[in-house]
């Protein structure tokens, strides 16, 4: 399948490693990827939380962008994700903003193309038996647990995702690879999310948490899709245990190149848990 | 002279705040709450109580994560974490004191960096959060370390059309 593909700032920066095994693990299930034209940053938290109008023109012109090309758009980032469908359900509800919003991007918004997260891609349409036939090593003894945090699936009729309180689409892509995901009651808690820099105090105390019920599930390390998550749980936990991008994890198990490389990037090092599993 | 429920009504321009029955299931799963001046849902009954200078100089409109939690549990649709924005946002249009100035700077800084380029450059993104909010050092091990991991790539691609980008903030601009 194609589709065109939105990365957003921090898969250029801090999630660096988010975008090369997102890109590695869909050439090897071939899903082609054309980036979004000459695309602008969906203003995150920062707009929404100033200013409503920005908040809503920003990825209208991105998502425009992408309409030209006429397939569905694959948006990685989970915050990215959320400004998008936010800004598609306001255009598609209150047609005076349309209007205005149209006005100041100097095109029109046609609401032809689905704005989606790979894991729904992933689990979807390209299914569980196409991962599982093409995982030459089991990550057996991979005890995640899934952290979905807010804004992949919240507010549901926005998000048009999965279970909100209850996601599984992740743990059933873990077991696919061979992983062992652990249940707990976790998954769509909030990291802090923005707060990370303004107000760090916050973060650590919500990561903290985070981590000890993790420990509590008998997990071994935390998978997420959503790179804010990541830097908040990598970096701002006192004892953290490893965090994965989920499609680190399925390149690993497929055997592609790039997992080694990837891991080095982590703050908290997974090399040791993964030596101690035969995985590295 | 319309009150201020009516005015925070207008803005959210969605389910009435005043539905809300007080049942607090907002802020038992707000995972900000233990840290807020007032709980959610104790502002929404600020507001109808008129106690506008309190609650737009309050510590909770800042500190609201917009984890989504709260609008996506209440019984009554009301969008608390809309109300958040809305009321931040009339701090901001109407130039009043900030509770939580670093969280407002770092939005600033979030927001120059779109304008200057399109796309957000972390390191410089930072830099200009620690110029503005005078934080220097809390972030220093983070960032370096982050830096020589080769994370922070400083020359992140700019968007191409720029003047786009320009107008975009120019004719979003509160008047
Ligand atoms: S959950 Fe809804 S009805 Fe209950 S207190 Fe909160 S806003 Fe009011
Ligand atoms: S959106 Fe804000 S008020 Fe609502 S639960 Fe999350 S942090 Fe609390």
């Amino acid at each position: 399948m194609k589709v065109s593909y939105y990365p957003g700032c921090s898969l250029h920066a801090t999630g660096k490693e988010y975008d090369e095994s997102m890109k590695a693990v869909s050439g090897a299930l071939d899903i082609t990827l054309q980036e979004v034209d000459d695309w602008v940053c969906c203003g995150a938290s920062s707009a929404h939380m100033t200013n409503y109008k920005l908040s809503v023109a920003l990825p209208a012109r991105s998502i425009i962008a992408a309409e030209k090309e006429n397939l569905d758009v694959m948006v990685p980032c989970a915050a990215c994700f959320n400004r998008f469908k936010m800004a598609q359900h306001h255009l598609r509800h209150d047609d005076a903003l349309k209007a205005e919003v149209e006005g100041i991007v100097g095109d029109t918004y046609q609401d032809s193309v689905a704005v989606r997260n790979p894991i729904d891609i992933i689990y979807t349409d390209i299914g569980l038996e196409t991962i599982e036939a093409k995982v030459t090593r089991k990550l057996t003894g991979l005890k995640p647990v899934s952290y979905y945090g807010c804004l992949l699936l919240r507010p549901p009729e926005v998000c048009e995702f999965e279970n909100y309180e209850n996601p599984y689409m992740m743990d059933a892509i873990l077991k696919a690879l061979g992983a062992e995901p652990r249940k707990w009651s976790c998954g769509t808690d909030c990291c802090g999310g923005s707060l990370s820099i303004g107000k760090t105090e916050i973060v650590v105390h919500l990561c903290n948490k985070l981590m000890r019920m993790a420990r509590e599930a008998d997990a071994n390390c935390l998978v997420t899709a959503c790179p804010l998550c990541m830097a908040n749980l990598d970096m701002r936990a006192t004892e953290g245990l490893p965090v994965f991008y989920f499609t680190e994890l399925m390149a690993l198990a497929m055997g592609l190149d790039g997992p080694n490389k990837w891991f080095k990037l982590h703050n908290v090092n997974p090399l040791p848990l993964m030596q101690s599993l035969g995985l590295q | 002279m319309s009150t201020f429920l009516q005015e925070v009504n207008d803005k959210i321009n969605g389910v009435p705040i005043q539905r809300c029955y007080h049942c607090r299931k907002c802020t038992a799963g707000c995972p900000i709450a233990f840290a807020m001046e007032y709980n959610p849902n104790k502002i929404i009954k600020m507001i109808q109580e008129g106690k506008r200078d309190e609650v737009l100089a309050s510590s909770t409109i800042w500190l609201c994560a917009s984890c989504e939690t709260c609008v996506t549990r209440c019984p009554n649709d009301v969008d608390i974490a809309r109300m958040m924005d809305v009321l931040r946002e009339m701090v901001i249009t109407s130039n009043l004191p900030v509770k939580e100035k670093n969280i407002l700077k770092f939005h600033e800084a979030f927001l120059n960096g779109i304008k200057s380029g399109g796309r957000i450059n972390e390191p410089l993104m930072i830099a200009n959060y620690k110029m503005k909010s005078g934080d220097y050092f809390s972030d220093m091990k983070m960032g370096i370390d982050m830096f020589m991991k080769g994370k922070l790539s400083l020359f992140s691609p700019k968007t191409k059309d720029m003047k786009a980008v320009r107008k975009i903030f120019e004719e979003t601009k509160a008047r």
